[in-house]
């Protein structure tokens, strides 16, 4: 029973604090109604106001009101002396209870109007501020409770009251949650609020409101930093918008080449970087100038032409010495104010790309084992991409167009998905017809090998015979075939792929792969080509290569002489005739020439990409399209058509010319740089030529999550690049008359005559015992067990993941 | 405070805060968004809570809107009557419903309401295929949104009864990484 007039009371408080604003559009009995349907009590509140209007014995009752006096008083003046009594009434304590309940007895009919009046102004006051305390809302409910209160509120009526009012704050702090029309909303909130502005102090409550407000303005002013730098970072990742152009309309497999592409382009970069800046910029900065060695000026032989077009684009004449290729570096220790190490930097620098490819291209792939491993929730694969593939973001056609062109090849990639996974497979014919395509791509492969080897035997023969014998045919045969093979090879393999009716995805791989080992074979003749002509040189000029030094070194001296008009002196001490660099005789220098062959090599690679693109996409595509109207059977459909982009062999374009770029950049300094070039003009080349000429395969698929494919045969490529340059470095002496390394017997020496020169003693005896073998074959051996270890505990991790997955489902 | 506006009282202003993910200034900033909308319809003074209610086709040509194919449904699903015709009010709740604030749940009930095309509180294979071909604007052929629409519901219907209740497209809609950045609207 007690707590019933509790909640009576609290009711009639409600009532009382709500009047007064709803005064205006509803009767006391209607939201009397509204707020807990007592009719009852709302009268003998009624009555009891007006008790205190009317009997100043009731001050004392009112006293709890006292503290919204002031408050009250700012309101409706008129009414003042009957609020303030109500306030003051209010605030009173419980031992005033039976005191009300004593005047309760008297109340009866008072007037409705003055009892309205009193309400409202108190109620405005009470909304200006409500600090009621808990007792004066006990005080009144058990005021307004007819005769039964006797006893103090108990304390669980207390609590339990302070948990409704919790409870309604609570509603109040998570209104916004609710999933409710507006209306709903306001009105709950008013309700609740006058609840809780009724039995709680107002002071707390303001408080809490304006730090949630501060709290929400800085969760906000958060959430957009971090958005703002979220855009900024990605405006700063280049080519994003066209790459993602063309993946809504081509599919990801066709972008995963564009993201590989920009990923070479930042290797190349740093290789650009190492090779401009540490070899290339000092040299000619501090490096002895043009013309003041032998090895600096163009022979006078050759200055008439040095300077034409033709030679320059040959990279012979004024581009051969200069900073651009190996034999124009002084083998000077250190050059310079600064004592730059000349020879040191371009060895560290070359040894140092190599290094420094290996790693990225390692840390790469492991980043994407990472992310493949991470987890590839498939299980509402279709779900989301319907329900949360549309971005509510988006307020321009142009990006919409793209999202729905994007939205649409995702759907088709996953039903290609869906739709392999659903193929009923006869199992034998399947793997009948796959080990006779194999067979077949096996003997392509050897035919196109022994082409190959075949054509440079022959050519090899052709040289022994001097080339001015043959025509062009002859002269170019090694280069012709090669590139015949690469045009015809892939298309053959790809008619032949139709047989093993692959998953495209696995059916890209295998064309890859075998395309891979065409190109493979093919780079493996023009290596062997060219050792064989350094061999050569090596084998046979070794020893005459010393003889020759000789020679030549006698020759220059007696040449020299002969300037002098006298006998020749072993010992001569007279000063130096000053002769012209240019008219010096030169002895050969095999790295340079190593050089221009791998930069005419990409640069004649480049031109052929650009032409056939031009060629093979463009001018196709204006023929079909143009032509279309006057032709006897639809070239759209049929033959030609337009050209689908060929991921294949882009892809093994980019990592061979990779390879050129690793192989030649010890001898050629400006290969990478050579290369950024040809990369960016690519870039913007190919996507121009793919939104412009191509069209999406039938069937697009996507692409692995990873690149791995791609990572996996170019670090393969990148480790038989180095291969040929390693194996210069440490078994051919360089050319005695032309680099930084001239004078030495051996490349690497120049380690070791660093190690003497520039570091204090002890270093070069702690060098001397670390690259003792006897050291070295442990360490290997250590490395080779704790690949091992790595290798065991990671896969146990793998299982233990596999497990815990199983777990979850 | 210097609080010079006289749009509406404090107290709606307050009482806005308090159910919608948006400050004061935000609200202002909305009311005139909305008012820009028909400026001859919407008065100055909403302090006496006038019922003015702004048709479709104003709302659905808002630059935030009007390239979402589903515009319409969204108008709808706010919408007091249910016929895309919004009062401020209906404005307000639908752009804080929108807003990056507003948390999961409360998105994923009214994701629900706005892809249940036909409004019986379940999303059945016809509501699917409309979501899908607005999607992808009909590019599909019926094969493939018929496949489509039978993989969602394999992947999601848990009660199996054939199509998806709020409980189903909540469970599904909870795990989904791109759910909260993609409905989002900022205004």
């Amino acid at each position: 029973d007690g707590s019933d007039d509790n909640e009576e009371g609290s009711a009639v408080e409600n009532e009382e604090t709500v009047k007064g604003t709803e005064r205006k559009r509803a009767t006391p009995r209607t939201r009397r109604g509204h707020a807990r349907g007592r009719d009852r009590h709302g009268d003998e509140e009624d009555e009891d106001d007006e008790d205190g209007t009317r009997r100043t014995g009731h001050r004392r009752h009112r006293n709890r009101r006292r503290g919204r006096a002031a408050g009250n008083e700012a309101s409706d003046s008129d009414m003042e002396p009957a609020k303030a009594r109500k306030n003051e009434a209010n605030q009173k304590s419980k031992e005033d209870d039976e005191e009300e309940e004593d005047e309760k007895g008297g109340k009866s009919g008072k007037g409705k109007n003055e009892k309205k009046g009193d309400k409202k102004a108190d109620k405005k006051g009470k909304k200006e501020k409500a600090n009621k305390k808990k007792k004066d809302k006990k005080k009144s409910g058990s005021g307004s409770d007819s005769e039964s209160e006797e006893e103090p509120i108990t304390e669980e009526e207390l609590a339990k009251l302070k948990e409704e009012v919790e409870e309604k704050k609570k509603l109040i702090a998570t209104l916004r949650n609710k999933p409710w029309k507006m209306k709903k909303k306001l009105s709950v909130l008013k309700e609740a609020q006058l609840f809780v502005e009724k039995f709680e102090g107002a002071l707390g409550k303001g408080k809490g409101k304006k730090f949630y407000a501060y709290k929400v303005m800085m969760t906000k002013k958060w959430m957009k930093f971090q958005r703002d730098f979220e855009n900024f970072k990605t405006a700063c990742i280049p080519w994003e918008m066209k790459i993602k152009e063309i993946e809504s309309h081509f599919g990801s497999s066709v972008a995963s080449y564009f993201i590989f592409l920009r990923w070479m382009y930042g290797i190349n970069m740093i290789l650009f970087g190492l090779t401009f800046g540490l070899v290339m910029v000092p040299e000619a900065l501090m490096g002895k100038p043009y013309g003041s060695l032998p090895r600096k000026t163009v022979p006078r032989a050759e200055e008439a032409t040095a300077m034409n077009f033709a030679t320059l684009w040959d990279f012979s004449g004024l581009a051969q010495y200069s900073v651009l290729f190996y034999g124009y570096y002084n083998n000077q220790r250190t050059i310079g104010w600064l004592k730059f190490r000349m020879p040191l930097s371009y060895f560290l620098v070359g040894v140092g790309s190599i290094g420094y490819s290996f790693m990225i291209v390692t840390r790469t792939m492991a980043k994407n084992a990472n992310d493949d491993g991470g987890g590839d929730d498939t299980s509402f694969n279709f779900s989301w991409k319907m329900f949360t593939s549309w971005d509510y973001l988006i307020g321009n056609p142009e990006t919409a167009d793209n999202k729905f062109a994007s939205i649409t090849t995702s759907f088709k990639e996953a039903i290609v998905e869906e739709q392999e996974s659903r193929k009923e497979e006869n199992i034998h014919l399947t793997r009948f017809l796959r080990v006779l395509a194999n067979f077949l791509a096996l003997c392509t492969l050897a035919g196109s090998g022994y082409l190959i080897f075949f054509v440079v035997r022959r050519s090899q023969q052709f040289a022994l015979e001097g080339l001015e014998n043959y025509g062009w045919w002859e002269r170019n045969e090694v280069n012709t075939v090669m590139s015949l093979l690469g045009m015809f090879c892939p298309t053959l393999f790809d008619v032949i792929s139709s047989l093993e009716n692959y998953h495209p995805r696995i059916a890209l791989r295998w064309q890859l792969g075998r395309i891979f080992a065409l190109f493979l074979g093919n780079l493996y003749t023009f290596i062997i080509a060219l050792m064989d002509e350094i061999n050569l040189k090596a084998r046979y000029l070794l020893p005459f290569t010393l003889e020759e030094e000789k020679i030549v070194k006698y020759n220059m001296t007696i040449w020299e002489a002969s300037l002098y008009n006298g006998t020749i002196p072993e010992n001569s001490t007279a000063p130096p005739i000053q002769v012209d660099p240019a008219d010096v005789p030169r002895g050969p220098c095999w790295e340079t020439m190593v050089g221009q062959e791998f930069v005419r090599l990409t640069v004649s690679d480049m031109m052929t990409t650009y032409i056939t693109i031009l060629i093979g996409d463009f001018l196709r595509a204006v023929f079909v399209r143009f032509f279309n109207y006057c032709w006897c059977w639809d070239l759209e459909y049929g033959f030609p058509s337009y050209s689908e982009f060929d991921i294949s062999g882009n892809v093994l374009g980019l990592i061979f010319n990779q390879g050129m770029i690793w192989m030649g950049s010890f001898y050629a300094p400006c290969l990478p740089a050579i290369n950024v070039f040809r990369l960016h003009t690519s870039m913007y080349l190919q996507c121009w030529a793919v939104m412009c000429c191509n069209v999406p395969q039938e069937r697009v698929f996507k692409a692995s999550r990873s690149n791995n494919f791609y990572m996996a045969m170019l670090l393969f490529i990148l480790f038989l690049s180095t291969l040929p340059a390693v194996y210069t470095i440490v078994s051919i002496p360089p050319s005695f008359d032309c680099g930084p390394f001239s004078g030495k017997t051996r490349m690497y020496e120049v380690i070791s005559e660093t190690l003497e020169h520039d570091f204090p003693s002890w270093f070069g005896k702690v060098f001397g015992y670390a690259s003792n073998p006897g050291l070295i074959l442990p360490f290997i051996l250590l490395m080779v067990l704790s690949l091992y270890y790595l290798n065991a505990t990671s896969k146990s991790y793998k299982e233990a993941n596999l497990e815990l997955k199983k777990k979850l489902q | 405070m210097g609080n010079k506006q006289t749009i509406f009282t404090q107290e709606q202003l307050d009482a806005y805060q308090d159910c919608t993910f948006f400050t004061r200034k935000e609200i202002l900033r909305l009311f005139y968004r909305y008012r820009d909308l028909a400026p001859q319809l919407v008065p100055l003074d909403y302090t006496n809570k006038p019922a003015v209610t702004l048709p479709y086709e104003l709302i659905g040509s808002m630059p935030e809107l009007k390239d979402n194919p589903f515009r319409q449904r969204i108008a709808e699903v706010f919408s007091e009557h249910g016929d895309g015709n919004m009062t401020l009010d209906d404005f307000l709740d639908m752009f804080s419903v929108l807003s990056e604030m507003a948390p999961r749940d409360l998105k994923a009930y009214y994701a629900f309401k706005i892809y249940d095309f036909n409004n019986d509180d379940y999303i059945c294979k016809s509501d699917l295929e409309k979501t899908v071909n607005k999607l992808t604007r009909n590019e599909l052929t019926p094969e493939e949104v018929s496949l489509v629409c039978e993989k969602v519901i394999y992947e999601a219907d848990v009660d199996n009864d054939g199509k998806l209740s709020l409980e189903d497209f909540q469970h599904m809609i909870v795990r989904a990484p791109d759910f909260l950045s993609t409905f989002h609207i900022r205004i």
